[in-house]
């Protein structure tokens, strides 16, 4: 037992605020220095870090393997948008909406602070997490690449449905004049909050019970530890942010269309969950930047030689290489102990 | 009389798609039946093979040097994947291998975009159109086009071959010993790298004939055309009992029949004859079955799998031993 005295709080809360006033510093000055391209970079990290942690709370944790998720971040992009969109726009674009949803537009913005855009995320999640626990009480009984396929099926699903429903997504026209609320600090603000949650969530007993039936359902079950209920709150929490991470997405980008959320979107986020290790919250962070940052130079690189093509195949075997070489991607479940930075004889950083 | 050929056209319709699906669902169902392993990338080996078919016939080679080669290369893609990619993580884990076979499935995608663009051809490609492949067969007042005869028939004989070669055979007898319980295959002598290398030949050859059939009714190409078949497939092979390769082909033609039904269904009420069921009977069936439904059959199609997966999990035909499931 690690004795909690105030000044142990107090040295092991150093770490986080450190980190997060360097991460302010970051994102302050290249605000001020208006680098356009170099911002998107940083939006687009922040939105991938969110899905890419999601879905290592959902896949990494508990095991159970989702192909679907990118259908929940769908779903959040679908619905925030159409709330937030101003009620002129709607009119103009979405001619066919039920009553209800025709009136709502949470364009509003409280001085300079765009309210509105908070609660329709808000709402979106929320209403996405009802939709992933009803989808998880029917999948997380399956386990293996049966939840994989089973989930894959839902993002079919979701795909077909906002193919089809031209009322509320304009079908397969282009979903646009979303207002652009996305800046770095609302998509690092609600990066912040997923890197805590889930590292909370992963230090918790909840998390712990995740752990325990992922390494063998068998021996957690005989001491008492239920199967189900963690795998639910794992999935459904991880839907909420992933439709967090949708919305923030469909904010920044400002016109998408139902093609976006497939597959290939999937797939990335994978890689990124793998190359970091499942199961490790700063992996996720350090698989994100690494293969984002790969990404952009590869993508850099192939403009000029037009050998478009050549960054997919270089990902997909630095991805098989990992699953060769080092399963459990290269942080494996361990941690960068934030915590213990500022502590002496804390021992290694890496716990 | 109208009513008659139109249902003996759909039933056409199902048994050719359902070929085509027995066709690629027993490649999948022989992999996985030795190795548990869900290769995906199966899906990209009926794209490769379309691209294959078409840069021959676009070189004005002709059809049976076209299939032959067509053959040949996919056949070859699918061994150089499994010596190069599955067999180093032979044992892993269910879902590494499953992540295995979608970063193999994109090398192959991009790969294909790369050839396409060196070779200065556009994407998507127009498939080059195969006389014999072409055209209607007229029987009376029924036409049912040329390529769904023949995806029939040949998926009837390569099906019919396969059960052959797997009952009559020492090497298919070893692939189905190897299905069994592969260490213990092993133990008497079975030599685990060529049974797994026959299935991945043959599944990948079967592969090849099924891409060749799509690529004809599809008409274009792009490198993503083999996400939707394998996951049709996929579904088939689970419908009938996945890991047999007789539930394959029984998934193949039920899920056949199952679009043609949910494609023929929606809209069934502009079609019969008036008179033949009471007034009321039909407008309630255009009311509840428009014809704008059959726009929806993927999402029910994959809402009829997770309903298999979850129960009956081993399927039509499948073995009573039960997955390990909760």
């Amino acid at each position: 037992m690690r004795l909690e005295t105030r000044e142990w709080r107090l040295k092991s809360a150093m770490g986080p605020i450190v980190a997060i006033l360097g991460l302010v510093i970051v994102l302050g000055l290249l605000q001020a220095a208006g680098l356009a391209f170099w911002q998107g970079l940083v939006v687009n990290l922040g939105i991938f870090l969110i899905l890419v942690l999601s879905l290592n709370l959902s896949n990494g944790f508990t095991g159970v393997f989702s192909l679907g998720h990118i259908g929940f971040m769908a779903l959040g992009a679908y619905g925030s948008a159409i709330l937030t969109l101003p009620l002129r726009e709607k009119q103009e674009y979405l001619p066919n909406l039920p009553a209800w949803l025709a009136g709502a537009h949470f364009d509003f913005r409280l001085g300079s602070f765009p309210l509105g855009f908070l609660i329709a995320t808000m709402i979106a999640a929320i209403l996405v997490s009802l939709v992933a626990l009803l989808v998880g009480l029917v999948l997380m009984r399956l386990s293996g690449h049966f939840v994989a396929v089973a989930t894959l099926g839902f993002l079919v699903i979701v795909r077909v449905l906002l193919f089809n429903a031209d009322n509320l997504t304009r079908g397969s026209r282009t979903f646009s004049n979303v207002t652009p609320y996305t800046n770095l600090w609302w998509v690092w603000g609600w990066a912040v909050l997923t890197i805590y949650m889930v590292w909370r969530i992963k230090q918790s007993s909840y998390g712990r019970a995740m752990f325990a039936q992922r390494e063998d359902r068998w021996a957690a079950q005989s001491i008492g530890i239920d199967v189900l209920s963690p795998r639910l709150l794992a999935f459904v929490v991880s839907a909420f942010f992933t439709a967090v991470a949708g919305s923030l997405y469909a904010h920044f980008i400002t016109s998408f269309s139902p093609t976006v959320f497939y597959f290939d979107l999937t797939f990335k986020v994978i890689t990124m969950l793998v190359v970091g290790g499942m199961g490790s919250v700063s992996g996720s962070i350090v698989g994100t930047v690494l293969v984002v940052g790969l990404a952009e130079v590869l993508r850099r690189l192939e403009d000029p030689s037009q050998l478009y093509g050549m960054s997919g195949i270089i990902l997909a075997v630095l991805f098989i290489l990992i699953i060769i070489f080092r399963r459990d991607g290269l942080l494996g479940q361990r941690e960068i102990a934030l915590d213990r930075l500022f502590m002496k004889g804390g021992g290694s950083a890496v716990e | 009389m109208n009513l008659v050929f139109y249902v003996i056209q759909q039933f056409v319709n199902a048994l050719s798609i359902g070929s085509l699906y027995a066709l690629m669902a027993v490649g999948l169902a022989m992999v996985f039946s030795i190795l548990r392993l869900i290769n995906f990338a199966h899906g990209d080996l009926i794209m490769v093979a379309a691209y294959f078919a078409a840069f021959a016939l676009l070189g004005k080679l002709p059809l049976v040097v076209t299939i032959v080669l067509m053959l040949a290369g996919t056949v070859l893609v699918g061994l150089l994947m499994e010596r190069v990619a599955y067999r180093p993580i032979r044992g892993a884990p269910d879902v590494s291998a499953l992540l295995t076979s979608f970063a193999v499935g994109q090398i192959l995608q991009n790969g294909t975009l790369l050839v396409t663009r060196f070779l200065q051809k556009p994407n998507p490609l127009a498939f080059p159109v195969i006389g014999a492949l072409s055209g209607v067969f007229t029987f009376g007042s029924i036409t049912v086009s040329r390529v769904n005869v023949v995806s029939l028939l040949l998926g009837i004989i390569l099906l019919v071959l396969l059960s052959l070669f797997v009952t009559r055979t020492n090497l298919g007898l070893s692939m189905r010993a190897a299905a069994e319980d592969l260490p213990a295959a092993q133990l008497m002598g079975i030599d685990i790298n060529r049974v797994i290398a026959t299935a991945f030949a043959i599944g990948s050859g079967l592969a090849a004939v099924a891409g060749l059939l799509f690529a004809v009714q599809a008409g274009q190409l792009t490198p993503y055309m083999g996400f939707t078949p394998v996951l049709k497939a996929f579904i088939a092979a689970v419908i009938g009992g996945f890991g047999s390769i007789g539930g394959a082909i029984v998934g193949g033609y039920a899920l056949g029949g199952l679009e043609v039904l949910l494609t023929a269904i929606p809209g069934i009420g502009d079609i019969l004859p008036p008179g033949l069921v009471a007034p009321s009977v039909q407008a309630w069936l255009k009311h509840w079955l428009p014809s704008s439904l059959s726009s929806y059959r993927d999402a029910f199609v994959f809402v009829i799998l997770i309903l298999v997966l979850l129960f009956r999990p081993n399927g039509i035909l499948g073995r009573r031993e039960r997955e390990e499931m909760g």
